[in-house]
């Protein structure tokens, strides 16, 4: 998918951004720069910090220093701040986290309703056109532990859409699913790349990577080893550390 | 050696042999240990049921009067039904007990009509239900509302100060709970320790102190003309301390949901109120609802500590009805009674937790 987003606004921009658990550097100086429309795919051994740096954009994890600037907002600890741009920022987990007390249409129809003020039917309405677009249409009214885990993940997408975000982070969203249910999340993913949103991807799906990735991002210990296009990343890749993380993945 | 075993063609799984005598050999007499042990507690059971059946029934005399029970061994249940007016509602007028009949029945009324699964979504049984705690207390209290005579509450007695001290217990100390629970894991440091602090001075202090410190102390904390009665000051101390019980509880709820809920619900933009409402407690209660219903019959029993500040509670009424010298000393008859009261009560509210948790499982 050749696009062309180099002159397109900046969403968000990170500069140097570190983060520790105690004593444990866990990012480093990240600089990034994520443009409205880029697909961003960062991947990496585990422990290297990929799935930290998408959760400090919407500050599931706090920064330590640095500085975190999402649509010209600047992420402090004022909670005022913190609650604007996680209303523009959508979240899709590895553990799908739906609410297992609420209906999937209550899932995605809770945060519209009393977050943005929309009248309960509009966004009834809307969600059920968002679960027509997952291609759950008939599941609307049950319970999220009456699914399978990709329908799950199909309603978590589509409960952070409902939001109308601006972004979209997935955490890993494939790796709790059994396989045969990695590609219906991946062609969801996929549409919505489509689409024009803003997406940043921590997964090792290399393949849905080439096709959908504007730019690719190698992390390990807490740093970005390298960053580029695709095609540069795979077929020739600079870093050595890189080479031997694709050797590992890709020859499995 | 090899059988061959015929492939199963119904569609239901086989039924075995079963039927009375089937079932006893399997579960009572089937290896010889289980047989021992079903003869030795049925013997037990039989020296023990016995005499007591003797007691209670074939030996007990039945009537008003005390002359029936005179030269009797078994148990004088005359007592009971001369003095059951007594025990239901202790020293309240005699002239006025109906009201207190019509507030049971009122509530009656409102529990069988709930049972009905078509009346049960109705919005107007769920405003009579709002509305009748107000009900039932003007209808109890009186004053000067509908020509109802007043009768203060220190002639409110008997199961109907235990029942009514529980209920308000209950019904304050559960929001006080949340809130000093969400306290605990709060980010605010001052709340955070506030919470703490009452929780582990609370809990660390035996409930018949609180209640002598709620009856002797509380009334220094207001001005002299602001009169307590006794009964307000034993609901304040048994709910200051069942909150900080129950808080523990439900902490331990809030503890048991996954990180993931609350990530979920941030990532969302809900807020502090919205999230805890509408995400983190319905899980989290519906996960305690079993402690927190122990914690419940645990005010219900424990209301029998207000005899110690001079209120006249089912226990109490049980010691002021055998010293009643046409009565003297049927102690037996009284506490069986008492004890049956409680055990009702204990008992509905745990199968009513059952039924909830029935209904509520996640």
């Amino acid at each position: 998918m050749e696009h062309n987003i180099d002159n397109k606004p900046v969403m968000i921009e990170m500069n140097q951004v570190n983060k520790w658990y105690d004593d444990y550097h866990a990012l480093d100086n990240i600089n990034l720069k994520v443009r409205k429309g880029e697909r961003m795919v960062i991947c990496g051994p585990s422990g290297s910090g990929k799935s930290t740096l998408i959760r400090t954009i919407n500050r599931l994890e706090e920064h330590q220093y640095g500085q975190i600037i999402v649509e010209g907002v600047e992420m402090t600890p004022d909670v005022k701040k913190i609650h604007e741009i996680r209303k523009e920022v959508g979240m899709v987990f590895q553990q799908f986290n739906l609410f297992p007390h609420l209906t999937v249409l209550n899932n995605i129809t809770l945060s519209p309703v009393w977050e943005r003020n929309i009248p309960k039917k509009e966004a009834e309405q809307t969600a059920l056109a968002l679960l027509e677009r997952v291609g759950i249409l008939e599941q609307a009214n049950k319970y999220p532990g009456q699914l399978s885990g990709g329908q799950q993940q199909r309603v978590a997408i589509a409960r952070a859409l409902a939001m109308k975000p601006k972004i979209m982070l997935f955490d890993e969203p494939t790796s709790a699913l059994d396989p045969e249910m990695i590609k219906e999340v991946l062609d969801v993913m996929r549409e919505l790349a489509m689409n024009g949103m803003t997406m940043m991807v921590v997964t090792h799906e290399m393949v849905f990577a080439r096709e959908v990735a504007d730019t690719m991002v190698f992390m390990d210990a807490g740093r970005i080893v390298e960053k580029s296009t695709p095609k540069e990343f795979f077929s020739n890749p600079k870093e050595e550390r890189t080479r031997q993380f694709l050797n590992q993945i890709l020859n499995n | 050696m090899k059988t061959t075993v015929q492939p199963y063609r119904g569609d239901r799984p086989p039924i075995f042999k079963t039927g009375a005598l089937n079932w006893m050999k399997n579960n009572l007499f089937s290896p010889w240990y289980n047989a021992v042990l079903t003869v030795v507690t049925g013997a037990l059971l039989y020296i023990l049921v016995t005499p007591l059946w003797r007691w209670g029934v074939t030996n007990a005399c039945f009537g008003t009067t005390p002359d029936v029970c005179k030269d009797n061994h078994g148990a004088c249940w005359a007592f009971i039904q001369d003095m059951w007016p007594v025990f239901m509602v202790g020293t309240y007028p005699s002239d006025q007990r109906w009201r207190v009949a019509l507030a049971a029945g009122l509530v009656a009324v409102l529990i069988i009509a709930t049972l009905f699964r078509a009346l049960r979504k109705q919005r107007v049984l769920h405003l009579c239900w709002v509305l009748s705690p107000i009900v039932i207390f003007i209808l109890v209290r009186g004053g000067e509302v509908f020509h109802l005579s007043h009768v203060p509450s220190t002639q409110w007695g008997g199961l109907m100060l235990t029942v009514f001290l529980s209920l308000v217990s209950m019904i304050f100390a559960f929001p006080l709970s949340v809130l000093l629970a969400l306290g605990r894991q709060s980010d605010m440091p001052v709340i955070r320790s506030v919470s703490v602090a009452y929780i582990e001075l609370v809990r660390g202090v035996p409930l018949i102190s609180i209640l002598f410190m709620a009856s002797v102390v509380l009334p220094l904390f207001f001005p002299p003309e602001m009169e307590f009665s006794k009964i307000m000051r034993a609901v304040v101390g048994i709910t200051l301390f069942f909150a900080a019980y129950l808080a523990e509880n439900i902490r331990g709820g809030l503890q048991g949901l996954s990180q993931g809920q609350y990530e979920a619900a941030d990532a969302l933009g809900l807020g502090y109120w919205k999230k805890t409402g509408f995400i983190i407690l319905p899980q989290a209660l519906r996960i305690v609802l079993p402690p927190m219903v122990n914690n419940f019959i645990g005010i219900l029993k424990d209301t029998s500590l207000v005899g110690i500040i001079g209120l006249i509670d089912l226990l109490q009424v049980a010691f002021a009805a055998t010293s009643n010298p046409k009565w003297l000393g049927k102690i037996e008859e009284a506490y069986l009674f008492v004890a049956l009261f409680y055990w009702i009560m204990c008992y509905s509210l745990s199968k009513f937790s059952r039924i909830l948790e029935e209904r509520y499982q996640l």
